[in-house]
């Protein structure tokens, strides 16, 4: 009762927050809504018991990534409201191509997915760190390393970017 | 949940709630005083015996003076912005232990608000978030001092955070866990047991680190008066203006409670087995952890009396090259010990 109750609170908010994002004109009403979605996902996170991911969650997305964004959009000083971009035609077809997937993919889940995964203890070892971690460093450990290659690169860019006039 | 758990769950969440208050009240006549006596003054002395009502008389005043809203500032956020610094700072307190589990009424009660088996990634994702009543006060004043203030805390608490989180590592790997109950059992025992002796230089660069997520002098770039002002609090008055001054000091407070949780035993007490004591050792415990605590609080107000401030520069440099490289040696040092001792 409790739970459900929850659930339908932060999904609305999170579903709100999501969507004033992309509507408002204001960059840091943006970055602010966003942190608000990050939040709301967060308590998802709590409410299937994966402690683990939501205080990440909150960690590294409302705390430092959003933050940084904060900053730029501070720094670009962009408080006047900016005029809508007009959205190019191909820009238009590819997010319809992406969204039309994305719903597909959603819809498979819900007919033909395992409910397995839905089941608390299953979450609960996912969600804890020593589980995550193992898994990181036995199962996954491809896909880890070549998020963390990929990670380099990214920042080997950013160096390059912005010492390229120095 | 029965009644009775229910009870003494919102009695635990009342009697931190409250006694991080009167830290605060105390932490303001304290700093005034301290400071005083560095100085050669004498400070507040003539509100009640000793001038111990002054935090009243402060609060009062406070309450009493205009609430001023600039015109050009963004509003909702100019009002929602000192909540979104005081609400994370009241929260965090919630998942230490301040004392050992005690029995009352034949019902265990472990004295901390929330067991939660992440402790200490709880409390660093709340101050990640306290950062954004910094910047957006800053901001939604529409003022340059608040905005070059609030633009300051946003570099400087992302650079001491992962110097702060990374010397915190090392202790969650002597732990071996991440509840804040684990890493003070860790700590028992023997006389040399505390993290202080088996980690100084993590603890090293933690106390860094927390003066300059406390926003504290050596560290206090968002609000150097000499060059800023107020810094992010410049244009705001009354209610509001104490609401950022009772985050500060809540922060300091959970700020120095983390610390002696995390390196001096939290509420342990060397070569006393305060379990054995029963509901004394519960009290005694109590009240080690109090004293530990008051006195990292007096560091916070010793420290700042005595060291000069940092330049911008120099912050971001000690920051990023020299307590980051020093935390990750720290931590293979510590992993280097652990795999060969083990």
């Amino acid at each position: 009762m409790l739970h459900s109750t929850l659930f339908y609170i932060s999904a609305i908010v999170m579903l709100a927050s999501a969507l004033a994002v992309v509507l408002s004109r204001n960059a840091v009403y943006s970055a602010i809504l966003l942190v608000l979605t990050f939040f709301s996902l967060a308590i998802m996170y709590l409410l299937l018991e994966a402690y683990f991911l939501a205080v990440l969650e909150v960690l590294v997305y409302a705390g430092a990534i959003m933050v940084l964004f904060l900053f730029v959009i501070m720094l670009l000083n962009t408080t006047r409201e900016e005029a809508m971009p007009k959205l190019i035609q191909l820009q238009k077809a590819a997010s319809l191509f992406l969204v039309v997937i994305f719903i597909f993919g959603i819809l498979l889940l819900i007919v033909g997915g395992t409910t397995e995964l839905h089941q608390a203890e299953v979450i609960s070892t996912v969600g804890s760190a020593r589980a995550l971690g193992t898994a990181l460093f036995t199962d996954y450990l491809l896909p880890f390393e070549a998020a963390s290659l990929l990670l380099l690169v990214a920042l080997i860019g950013t160096v390059y970017l912005a010492k390229r006039k120095m | 949940m029965d009644g009775l758990s229910i009870t003494v769950m919102i009695v635990k969440v009342l009697i931190v709630f409250a006694g991080v208050m009167i830290g605060v009240m105390a932490m303001t006549l304290a700093e005034r005083r301290i400071s005083a006596f560095m100085q050669d003054r004498l400070g507040p002395n003539r509100v009640g015996p000793k001038g111990i009502l002054q935090p009243i008389a402060d609060g009062i005043k406070f309450l009493m003076k205009e609430d001023i809203i600039p015109t050009a500032a963004v509003k909702p956020i100019y009002i929602l912005a000192p909540a979104m610094l005081i609400i994370p700072a009241l929260m965090t307190f919630a998942v230490i232990p301040f004392g050992q589990t005690v029995t009352l009424f034949g019902k265990q009660i472990a004295l901390q608000v929330a067991d939660v088996n992440i402790g200490i990634l709880y409390i660093f994702a709340l101050t990640s978030v306290g950062v954004y009543g910094l910047v957006l006060a800053g901001w939604s004043s529409n003022s340059k001092y608040p905005l070059l203030g609030g633009l300051r805390s946003s570099a400087q608490l992302i650079s001491y955070e992962l110097a702060m989180g990374l010397a915190a590592v090392s202790v969650i790997m002597m732990a071996g866990s991440l509840e804040l109950n684990d890493i003070v059992a860790a700590q028992q025992g023997e006389l040399f047991s505390w993290n202080i002796c088996r980690q100084p230089l993590a603890f090293l660069i933690f106390l860094i680190a927390v003066y300059a997520e406390t926003n504290r002098l050596p560290f206090d770039m968002t609000e150097a008066e000499q060059e800023l002002v107020g810094g992010y609090h410049t244009e705001y008055s009354s209610m509001k203006f104490s609401m950022f001054f009772m985050a500060e000091y809540a922060n300091m407070i959970t700020a120095a409670a983390l610390t002696v949780t995390l390196f001096f035993g939290g509420w342990d007490i060397p070569l006393v087995n305060e379990v054995s004591l029963g509901f004394f050792g519960g009290i005694l415990s109590v009240m080690a952890f109090a004293v530990k605590t008051a006195f990292f609080l007096f560091l916070f107000i010793w420290v700042r009396w005595t060291f000069p401030r940092f330049r911008y520069d120099q912050l971001m440099r000690l920051g990023w090259k020299v307590l980051l490289p020093l935390a990750l040696l720290n931590i293979i040092i510590t992993g280097a010990i652990m795999v060969f001792t083990a």
